[in-house]
């Protein structure tokens, strides 16, 4: 799945690249395990196609869209994106998508579409991990609709080059680099543009612990860990300290001004 | 007979401490050749965990193992076995203050407070700690067998602060099917001895 360079402001990150093998074996899609050797495993039982993402809610052009549309609907772009665990740990990815603003754009939200909420595939033949309680599903994430406009929001197809790996949420994912990872909503069929604050999986697991927003922040810890630092993934060699993380991921001259005035203890 | 005198074989300890060294040797060999994963950190850290926590259930099945089976000579086999959890443990201890926390003690410390699983984790190896510096026959002679016996039970408790360690650290993840299998194993290691003392009390 080949990719212009992006041009988007931020989308281009200097760091070294995380192997492909780490990328793609070392995942937290607890559709199809806990352990994050699981995916890799056991997500060869999705089937990615044919796939319909439906939109809806808040919007004067409802409607879904099968894989083809969406893969045409604009061009694609490789955006090499840092990506932060809420565990602890970091990669670096090149994707291949373009901005979710351009999928917004052609549903036309109306004035009450104030937030958007994404709806994961839920599918019992398909993802063994859906037997477990350890979220309820589907696995929903939501944003605010300027987080969701943000041109660094980006609707993923693909990685290194390639169609998105079954275990790194193919066909179609989110990837919001200035967030914990699990905030990027993988395997997504449901777009829905509410009114209201969704409530996440995750949040809903654990108010206390996944905040609505849970953007990167080194000075918020979590309530059981710290998160001023990280190990990225195949380079921070075995005996090396881990590196400092950064406000918003190192994305803070891009999308500090999204948050501005808000308590970030606060709205973690 | 037979059977016996394949315990006390001279050979049998030195293969059991080669026995208790191969995770070991195979955690270093993966590490370096590069085949613990996309963290290598955390699979070491997390090996050595479960070795310390499976020498452990294999230091507690040596005495139900002894008389069940009528074989007297598997007594040998328990202190190697327990040196061994504890220095599984204190591998464990180490990989995570050095591979996670790069031997800051002052954030060691801070994570201590901050995470109670981890705080479980060390106070399981605080008590683990006293049993290995008197696992030598002069401590068990200058301690007493009764009192040595005493203080060496301490090894019920701890195995059950190490498991709860195991349970909160999958907690996260509400994952808890491994730490159920230890659980029943570890209950019917513990169950055997109380059911034991009970039936000897009636007697």
């Amino acid at each position: 799945l080949p990719g212009a360079k992006s041009t988007v402001a931020g989308a281009m990150s200097l760091d070294k690249l995380t192997r492909y093998e780490d990328a793609s074996s070392y995942n937290n899609f607890y559709e199809f395990g806990t352990d994050k050797s699981d995916p890799a495993r056991t997500a060869g039982s999705l089937k990615p196609r044919p796939w319909t993402v439906t939109v809806e809610g808040e919007v004067g052009k409802p409607g879904s869209f099968d894989l083809d549309q969406l893969l045409k609907l604009s061009p694609m772009e490789e955006r090499i994106y840092r990506l932060r665990c809420v565990e602890g740990w970091s990669m670096v990815i090149p994707w291949v998508g373009y901005s979710l603003a351009e999928l917004i754009k052609r549903v036309e939200p109306n004035s009450r579409a104030k937030y958007v909420e994404f709806i994961s595939l839920a599918d019992r033949s398909q993802m063994p991990g859906l037997r477990s309680g350890v979220l309820d599903w589907p696995y929903t994430e939501g944003l605010r609709i300027d987080e969701a406009m943000h041109p660094l929001s980006l609707l993923a197809f693909g990685m290194y080059g390639e169609v998105l790996p079954n275990q790194n949420g193919a066909p179609v994912r989110l990837v919001l680099p200035w967030k914990y990872g699990f905030k990027s909503a993988k395997s997504i069929v449901k777009i829905r543009f509410v009114e209201k604050q969704p409530v996440s999986s995750w949040t809903r697991a654990a108010a206390s612990e996944y905040g609505f927003y849970s953007n990167v922040n080194p000075q918020v810890d979590h309530p059981r860990w710290s998160q001023a630092s990280e190990r990225r993934i195949g380079e921070d060699g075995l005996f090396a300290k881990k590196r400092p993380t950064l406000m918003f991921n190192g994305y803070a001259e891009q999308v500090a001004s999204l948050y501005a005035g808000m308590d970030l203890k606060k709205f973690y | 007979m037979a059977r016996r005198s394949l315990w006390l074989h001279p050979a049998a300890k030195p293969l059991l401490f080669l026995l208790c060294l191969a995770p070991l040797a195979w955690l270093i060999a993966a590490a370096a050749t590069d085949r613990l994963g996309a963290n290598p950190a955390e699979a070491l850290i997390r090996g050595l965990g479960d070795w310390s926590l499976r020498g452990l259930c294999l230091t507690l099945t040596v005495t139900p193992l002894r008389v069940l089976s009528g074989q007297p000579a598997l007594a040998r086999f328990r202190r190697m076995l327990g040196l061994f959890s504890f220095f599984y443990a204190s591998l464990h201890l180490l990989a995570y203050g050095w591979l996670d926390m790069g031997l800051e003690l002052g954030d060691i410390g801070r994570d201590i407070l901050k995470r109670p699983f981890i705080l479980m984790g060390f106070v399981a190896w605080l008590l683990l700690l006293p049993l290995a510096l008197t696992s030598f026959n002069r401590a068990i002679k200058a301690l007493g067998a009764a009192r040595w016996q005493r203080l060496h039970r301490a090894v019920y408790v701890l195995s059950l602060i190490a498991l709860a360690h195991f349970i909160w650290m999958r907690a996260g993840k509400n994952n808890f099917a491994e730490p159920a299998l230890y659980g029943a194993i570890l209950g019917l290691l513990l169950g055997w001895r109380l059911w034991r003392a009970w039936e000897r009390r009636k007697a």
